[in-house]
Parts: structure tokens; C-alpha cells; sequence
């Protein structure tokens, strides 16, 4: 089963490879995985996509626990949550193509962030099956390039992650 | 206030953390320290001769006397060559910290002489790693390294030290902190009472208990709490190689130790079990045999400083976490008074059938009239030295038979590389206790493979004058390699026969001890009473034992426990 799971962690050098580290020796799944300092200078907000049955899950946990500079963690998938991905896309776009994308573009609401006479570059956020649904709506054929930024998730309602 | 370079500093904060001895080899990118050690006496230094010995050293010392050891060592090579020792110490969960030496911090990734990735190179085998990055805060990571190495489950904790951190002309001001905080790392210090009551009542419950205790109770300082809590139950005890010496094995509630070469009764009652407590212990491969097939009929207690141990590979009914001795002394307490009483009938039941489990087999083996069996010189060696000596080993058949039938009543005194298997462990670890233990005898079982791993520390012996009698149960072959080549490859001897053995005794002449050969059955009792008479000596007694013993019991490969070899050619 697909997890989110949420880590603050001292923003201090080595940190993340200690995290990235961990999954490769006990070979656990990262599907995504997105690291930035939050609000409080000495933390950072890692969150990682996993798949694993809930054994693996727990261990995963309690592994990431272990590490001295994970401060606190959160499985956002055991409540409800919110969950956004980034995605920045150039497509090939051209003649009677550059209407249709447009349209396209405005049913996933997403913005052309940036225009040539062949190209347009299309920001996207949403959740990550929407990010696919836009690719597989405009076809392979024309993307020229595809950045994600990886999944970012909170709680929904009170419950925060913090100190 | 009082102003101190980088490598004062560090050596001051050894001080005051309390460190007598570090293990070490020098280099380049540690000079500043080892001057710095030079001028001061507090700290003493042993010089090995490869820094693996080092930390072996180091963490002998840890195992048998519960403090952590400290090594030190340069840059690169002096780094690496650590990394073996730190792996052992990493999988036994023995406290300790390396201090290495690194190039300067501005030469740093540019593939400086000498120059590894020691933090990343570590990771994976450490409880954790710290890089100094201003030389006024290194009291502040000694500190830490000690606090975490030390707390919680204990654990090797690296300190990467680069050169321009330890500049004898710059000078900061010294505060050895009293105390440290982590906010990130809260070692558990009491179990949680809803599910230690929870355990008590399904200890009354039980009608065929069993508790399995591990390396966790002696790394807790727990053994007085388990003796008395399984006094009081009067229930059979079994332990894991790592948790030798957890409470006696001369008493009768006492079955032996478990898992693939445990012993008859304590592996049938743990398949036959309706309740295991395990106390500091973590059913790991060498117990469970086939997981799937693991104890089909037992709920499972189980007590541990570290959560991820778990339900790691068998889950737990009851999982209680927090640090044993604690969690064991609430026990007795509740057990104490708790209205119920354990099933005098059943127990008394579950007694009888292992007693015909202890009957049936036991510890036995097959004598010759003219050969000496491996298993009649530890025993031997047992009987001599009271069973009061500290015992290390290496990897293999003689670490088996060692662990099988020299019979520990204490704990740390029995000290083996359990979760990595890391031949060349015996020796420095031996040297290690005996530094510290002079008046104590230390035995060295090893093999004629293993010793050849770190046999160069017989001059280190020689420097600090440790005599450790080595006891080299010499085959001439890597026994539990061809054992286990006897069962699985028919006979198959791919590189487990060693054709060129030096002369042993000449060898620990040459770096001038002594050395003493046994090769007649007759002269066994008789010549090891000589070599541990020979109490200021380093002695190396070469035995030649039977070429082609095999350990057993065995459990059979992906069985469950209960599924084992009794000889070559008895499977039960």
C-alpha cells in the first residue's frame, strides 16, 4: 500500500543522506521524495512516497525514528490529508495544437507559465494521479520534457506536525 | 576561563568524560591529537598494529567491563581498516567511539592524500556519526558521542575529526558541558505499565512457558532482575548466544542457549511453548530458523530498549518497550502481588517433558580413544579455570563448541562476535579485557583461520605485556566451512582447507612468547594446567583437534526449531 509519510528533521549536513541511506540498506521503496527547511530555520520537511505492507510500513517507521536527527514523524495516509505535487511540462505546441493544449490546460487548471512560437511550459499542482491523468490527456507524443517536484503532504484539519 | 587548541581540547573532554584507555594507531591527519596525548598521562594509549585490532580492543573492553570503549585513528586507510570492528560492534550493540582523523576541512572532496568519506563510509554501521566543524565545539560532540554511543540501545558512534580543527596555535575557551539534550533522541526509561500488567497476567496464565532472554539483559545490567523474576516464576530459561552469562547456566531452570546450535531441550521447548517472554532479544535468524514455521503455538511477550527490534521478524502479542532492568522490576513486583499464582499442575507438566527432552539428548559427543575432540577442551579448559575465566572467540566450529560447553555463570564473561561473525574478533578482544582485568584469566578459543586474522597483534601483547593464553582448537581447516560443505555440497571442499599452516609455536616465539603444541589425547588436562600455571605469559597453545567433528545440535536449514541434526547421522 501507497504511504505518505511526513519527517521533520534537524536541518543539518548529512541529515537527508541518512534518511536516503536507510531506505537503500533495508531495501524499502522511495517513490518520491521532497526535502526543504520549513519556518523554523534549524528543521527541515522531508516527505516520502512508499509502497510496503504494514509490517514493512512499521518498520520503516520505527527505523526512521532511530535516527538521531529525525525530530518527529507523521504516516499522513492513517488520516485524512491533503497531498500536492508540482509540475512544470514543455510541450510541443504548434498550429491548431496550441488551442487544444490551452484547453487542456484550463480543464486540469493548470497555467502556461511560458510561451515560444513552438512550445508552451504548463504548471500543474494536484495530487499525483492528476498530474499522470494531464500527461495521458495531451499524449506523449508532444512532451518535450516533464519536471515533478515530488509529493508534499499535510494533515487535514487541527492536527498539525511540529515541535 | 581557560583557553585550549582543538586537540587539547578533545583529549581534556576524554578526560573529563572519564576515558582510562584508547586504542589506536597514528597518521597524518591525527598528529594534532596524538601530541596533544603525549602531554598529558590521564588518557593512556595502546598502540595496536591494524587499526581493526583497535576497535576489537575497544569494544572487549566495552563487553566485559559495560563502558564504552574509545579508539583512535587517522584519515583513509587508518579509517577504513576500522570500519570490520565498527560493523561487530554496530550488530552487538556494543557501545563505543571512534575518533578519526580527516584531511583539513578546505582540502575536503578534492581527493586529498589520505582522504575518505569516513561519514558516509560509516553510516550504515553506526548508531550515529558527528563531523566537528569549529574546534570550540568539540566538548560538546565528545559529550554527545559518549551520551549516545552509551544510552538507549548502545551502539559505535563515529567522531570525524578534520585536521584544521585541532591546530595547535588556535586556541579556544574549554566548557566541557555536564549534560547533554538531544531533542530528536529520548531513549525510553521506563516500559509502559498497561502492558507490562498485561504480561504478568499472561505469565500467571501460562502453562507452558518459556522465557528467552538475549545480549540486551547483560548490555541492560538486568541479570540480577531476570535471575530473580525466573527464580520466582520457576520457569525454564533459555538464552541466545549473545546473552551467555544472563543468568546462570549451572542451574536447573537453566536449558541452555538457543537457536541453530542451541541445545536440544531449549529449542524443542520453545517450539512446544504456549508463552515466550523475550527479554532483550530480537528472534533473529540464527533463533527462529523459518519464521513461518517459528513457535506455532506460543503468544509472544516481548521487551526491548529499542522498538524497531520489535515485531522486526516475529510479531509480538505484547510489545513492551523500555530499558529491561526497569521493565523487569516491575514484574517482580507485580508478580510478587499478584493474587494469581502460576498452574502448579501444569508447570509441573510442562517440567516433565522437558526434563525427557533434557534426557534424550543433552549435550553430548562422541569420544575417541586417540583423538582430541574439539568439545573436550573447552570443557577441559571449563573445569581448569573454575568457570570463572573471561572467554573470547573468533568465528566458527570453535566458537560453537566454546559457547556449548564452557558453562558461564556471570555475565561479560563470555565475549563473541554473535551478530556480524567476524573472524580475527578473539584475539584483541582478548587483550582488551585483559588490560583491564590482569588478575582475571582470559582465554582466546579460536581456530587456525581465524587467529591468522589478526595475529600481527601478538606483538601489541608483547608492548603492553597481556598475557592471554590463546587456545587454538587447530583442525586444519575452516571447520564450519566444511561442515557445512560436508552437509550441503557432498563433501565439496572448495577453499575451506588451509594447506600451508605456519608453525604456531615458533611464530608466538618469534614475537617472544610462548608457545606450547598438544597433539596427544593424554596430554591435554596435563599441559593446559602447565599453560595457565604460566601466569605471566602470553601462551599459544596449538591443539591438534579431530579434522572432521561437526557441531550439533544443528537445526535443519528452513525447518522450524524443533527441526534439528544430533550427529551425522541423527535427525530428528
Amino acid at each position: 500500500m501507497r504511504r505518505i509519510i511526513s519527517v521533520l528533521l534537524e536541518n543539518e549536513p548529512g541529515a537527508l543522506s541518512r534518511v536516503v541511506g536507510l531506505f537503500s540498506q533495508r531495501n524499502y521503496n522511495i517513490e518520491t521524495l521532497t526535502v526543504a527547511p520549513t519556518e523554523d530555520e534549524t528543521l527541515s520537511r522531508l516527505t516520502v512516497t512508499t509502497t510496503g505492507s504494514d509490517k514493512v510500513i512499521e518498520q520503516i517507521t520505527k527505523q526512521l525514528n532511530k535516527l538521531i536527527e529525525v525530530v518527529k514523524l507523521v504516516d499522513l495516509t492513517e488520516g485524512s490529508h491533503i497531498e500536492r505535487e508540482l509540475m512544470l511540462v514543455k510541450l510541443k505546441a504548434t498550429g491548431s495544437q496550441r488551442a487544444e493544449i490551452k484547453r487542456t490546460v484550463d480543464i486540469f487548471r493548470g497555467q502556461i507559465v511560458d510561451v515560444t512560437s513552438s512550445v508552451y511550459t504548463v504548471q500543474l499542482a494536484g495530487n499525483s494521479e492528476k498530474l499522470d491523468g494531464f500527461i495521458q490527456a495531451v499524449g506523449t507524443s508532444g512532451v518535450l520534457e516533464v519536471v515533478r517536484s515530488g509529493v508534499s503532504g499535510i494533515a487535514r484539519g487541527e492536527k498539525v506536525l511540529s515541535l | 576561563m581557560e583557553l585550549l587548541s582543538g586537540a587539547d581540547m578533545l583529549i581534556r573532554s576524554l578526560q573529563d568524560e572519564g576515558i582510562e584507555y584508547i586504542y589506536g594507531y597514528p597518521g597524518g591527519a591525527a598528529l594534532h591529537i596524538y601530541d596533544a596525548l603525549f602531554r598529558q598521562d590521564k588518557v593512556k594509549h595502546i598502540l595496536v598494529r591494524h587499526e581493526q585490532a583497535a576497535v576489537h580492543m575497544a569494544d572487549g573492553y566495552a563487553r566485559a567491563t559495560g563502558l564504552p570503549g574509545t579508539v583512535l585513528v587517522t584519515s583513509g586507510p587508518g579509517a577504513t581498516n576500522t570500519i570490520t570492528g565498527i560493523a561487530t560492534a554496530f550488530m552487538d550493540s556494543i557501545p563505543m567511539v571512534v575518533l578519526c582523523g580527516q584531511v583539513a576541512s578546505n582540502l575536503i572532496g578534492e581527493d586529498a592524500f589520505q582522504e575518505t568519506d569516513m561519514i558516509g563510509v560509516s553510516r550504515p554501521v553506526v548508531k550515529h556519526n558527528l563531523s566537528v566543524r569549529h574546534p570550540e565545539d568539540i566538548p560538546e560532540i565528545i559529550r554527545k558521542a559518549y551520551y549516545i554511543a552509551a544510552t538507549g540501545r548502545p551502539g559505535p558512534v563515529v567522531v570525524d575529526i578534520p585536521k584544521d580543527m585541532t591546530t595547535p596555535n588556535e586556541r579556544y575557551e574549554y566548557v566541557f558541558p555536564k549534560k547533554v539534550k538531544l531533542r530528536s533522541y529520548n531513549p525510553a526509561i521506563r516500559g509502559h505499565a498497561g502492558q507490562i500488567k498485561k504480561a504478568v497476567d499472561m505469565l500467571m496464565a501460562a502453562k507452558r512457558p518459556i522465557i528467552y532472554a538475549g545480549g540486551g539483559v547483560i548490555l541492560g545490567k538486568a541479570t540480577d532482575q531476570l535471575t530473580e523474576l525466573v527464580k520466582m516464576l520457576g520457569y525454564p530459561i533459555t538464552n541466545t548466544l549473545m546473552g551467555i552469562g544472563c543468568y546462570p547456566a549451572s542451574d536447573k531452570q537453566h536449558l541452555g542457549w538457543l537457536g541453530m546450535h542451541g541445545t536440544y531441550e531449549s529449542n524443542m521447548a520453545m517450539h512446544h511453548s504456549d508463552l515466550i517472554l523475550c527479554v532483550g532479544a530480537r528472534f533473529d535468524d540464527r533463533v527462529t530458523n523459518a519464521t513461518e514455521k517459528f513457535c506455532p503455538g506460543a503468544r509472544i511477550v516481548h521487551i526491548d530498549i529499542d522498538p524497531a527490534s520489535i515485531s522486526k521478524t516475529i510479531d509480538a502479542d505484547v510489545p513492551i518497550v523500555g530499558p529491561v532492568d526497569a521493565v523487569l522490576k516491575e514484574m517482580i513486583t507485580l508478580v510478587r502481588e499478584s493474587k494469581e499464582k502460576p498452574d502448579a499442575d501444569a508447570i509441573a507438566a510442562w517440567w516433565k517433558q522437558i526434563e525427557e527432552w533434557r534426557a534424550f539428548h543433552g549435550m553430548r559427543y562422541e569420544t575417541s580413544p586417540d583423538v582430541i575432540k574439539p568439545q573436550e577442551v573447552v570443557e577441559a579448559l571449563w573445569k581448569l579455570t573454575n568457570g570463572e575465566a573471561f572467554v573470547t572467540s573468533d568465528v566458527g566450529q570453535h566458537q560453537m563448541f566454546a559457547a556449548q560447553y564452557y558453562k558461564f555463570d556471570k555475565p561479560n564473561r563470555w565475549i563473541n562476535s554473535g551478530g556480524l561473525g567476524t573472524m580475527g574478533f578473539g584475539l584483541p578482544a582478548a587483550m582488551g579485557v585483559k588490560l583491564t582485568h590482569p588478575d582475571d584469566e582470559v582465554l582466546c578459543i579460536t581456530g587456525e583461520g581465524s587467529i591468522q586474522m589478526n595475529i600481527q597483534e601478538l606483538s601489541t601483547c608483547k608492548q603492553y605485556n597481556l598475557p592471554v593464553k590463546i587456545i587454538n582448537l587447530n583442525n586444519q581447516a575452516l571447520g564450519m566451512v566444511k561442515q557445512w560443505q560436508d552437509m550441503n555440497y557432498e563433501s565439496r571442499h572448495a577453499e575451506s582447507y588451509m594447506g600451508s599452516l605456519p608453525d604456531f609455536i615458533k611464530l608466538a616465539e618469534a614475537y617472544g612468547h610462548k608457545g606450547v603444541r598438544i597433539d596427544k589425547k593424554e596430554d591435554l588436562e596435563p599441559k593446559l594446567k602447565e599453560v595457565l600455571a604460566m601466569k605471566d605469559d602470553l601462551v599459544f597453545v596449538d591443539i591438534y583437534v579431530d579434522r572432521f567433528e561437526h557441531v550439533y545440535p544443528m537445526q535443519v536449514a528452513r525447518g522450524s526449531m524443533k527441526d534439528m541434526w544430533l550427529s551425522k547421522t541423527e535427525r530428528v
